[in-house]
């Protein structure tokens, strides 16, 4: 059966930290990040487990400042 | 399979808009506004109308829209958009045409140029965020403030007595006949997005169709005006928001 796996790449700088790429997703891949900040003293959004994404784009759907790019691809 | 491995260009999924510039944007952690300029950059890309689409900005937290979507722009007095969006339009009708205004903007210092704009059936879009308070001023009640709900301006709760009841302008717009499309979204999940994208669509479309003026009006959420987390705002949203500004199309011609 075909696997689907995808990676989400956040842009550091750009992200505001506001939490809501972390609760669309629906399998708690991302997180904030809990000691490191950014430029703007944010802590970001990482991909917290990077086995689990399932490529969907939730995440990028609901980020207000278009820091997230998503990638998938299909695991025989 | 390593993650490396997966981030190709050619499994590329979702990516920022190609019209959305670089600029950071200056809104809140987590408001809405960024979503629906996100939609309006995707929608003008993929409709190919980069070059001929102009966009009028309002006076309220999308005050700098201009500076975040790669196409033309207008600045326009306080709640004056639809009337200077009417000019274009008329000056222009090869152009697409949009204002994109706050609930401030439209529903209280602009009502006149919104409705007669609408009455007057011009072949514009009109994007509305409804947030239920004016946010770049710093939490005032704003005409579409929910009964109870509370202000800077309101402490108490917005009492009805005193202020009168929450103004839901969309379906006054509904009501005139210059107007096509009337629509009620939100931004705050994944598939709410994508049908806030197809009403997007439909509504440039519309216009480009001159069928008359379409209003799409996204309800959003203020999580700093409201006092909240970004997340907490979104639930607080969908519980009472929805339940003032129920989702959906008002008007479909």
């Amino acid at each position: 059966m075909a696997k689907i796996k995808g990676a989400v790449v956040v842009d550091i700088n750009r992200c505001k930290g506001c939490d809501l790429c972390v609760d669309a997703c629906p399998v708690d891949v991302l997180a904030l990040e809990p000691k490191e900040v950014n430029d703007k003293g944010y802590h970001y959004a990482y991909m917290a487990k990077e086995q689990g994404c399932i490529g969907c784009a939730s995440c990028g759907y609901v980020c207000p400042d278009g820091c997230i790019t998503v990638y998938k691809v299909k695991v025989d | 399979m390593d993650i490396k491995d997966i981030i190709k260009p050619e499994n590329l999924v979702y990516a920022k808009p190609r019209l959305m510039n670089d600029n950071p944007m200056h809104y809140c952690p987590g408001c809405s506004h960024g979503v629906v300029h996100k939609l309006a950059a995707e929608v003008i890309d993929e409709m190919g109308m980069e070059d001929k689409t102009i966009g009028v900005a309002p006076v309220g937290c999308a005050v700098f829209a201009y500076n975040y979507i790669d196409i033309d722009w207008q600045e326009a007095a306080h709640g004056r958009a639809p009337a200077i969006a009417t000019a274009i339009k008329r000056l222009n009708p090869d152009k697409m045409v949009f204002t994109y205004q706050g609930d401030g903007d439209l529903a209280a210092i602009g009502t006149a140029e919104t409705i007669h704009a609408c009455n007057r059936g011009e072949n514009i879009v009109i994007i509305f965020i409804n947030n239920g308070i004016y946010g770049m001023t710093g939490g005032q009640m704003a005409p579409t403030t929910l009964e109870g709900m509370k202000t800077a301006t309101c402490p108490h709760g917005r009492s009805t007595e005193l202020y009168g009841y929450p103004l839901k302008i969309s379906d006054l717009i509904a009501q005139l006949d210059g107007a096509c499309y009337v629509t009620r979204q939100s931004v705050q999940t994944a598939a709410a997005v994508k049908k806030a994208k197809k009403a997007l669509r439909k509504a440039f479309e519309n216009s480009m169709a001159k069928k008359g003026t379409s209003v799409v009006e996204i309800v959003s959420s203020c999580n700093t005006g409201w006092k909240m987390n970004p997340v907490a705002a979104n639930q607080w949203m969908a519980e009472h928001m929805f339940a003032k500004y129920p989702l959906g199309d008002l008007k479909d011609i």
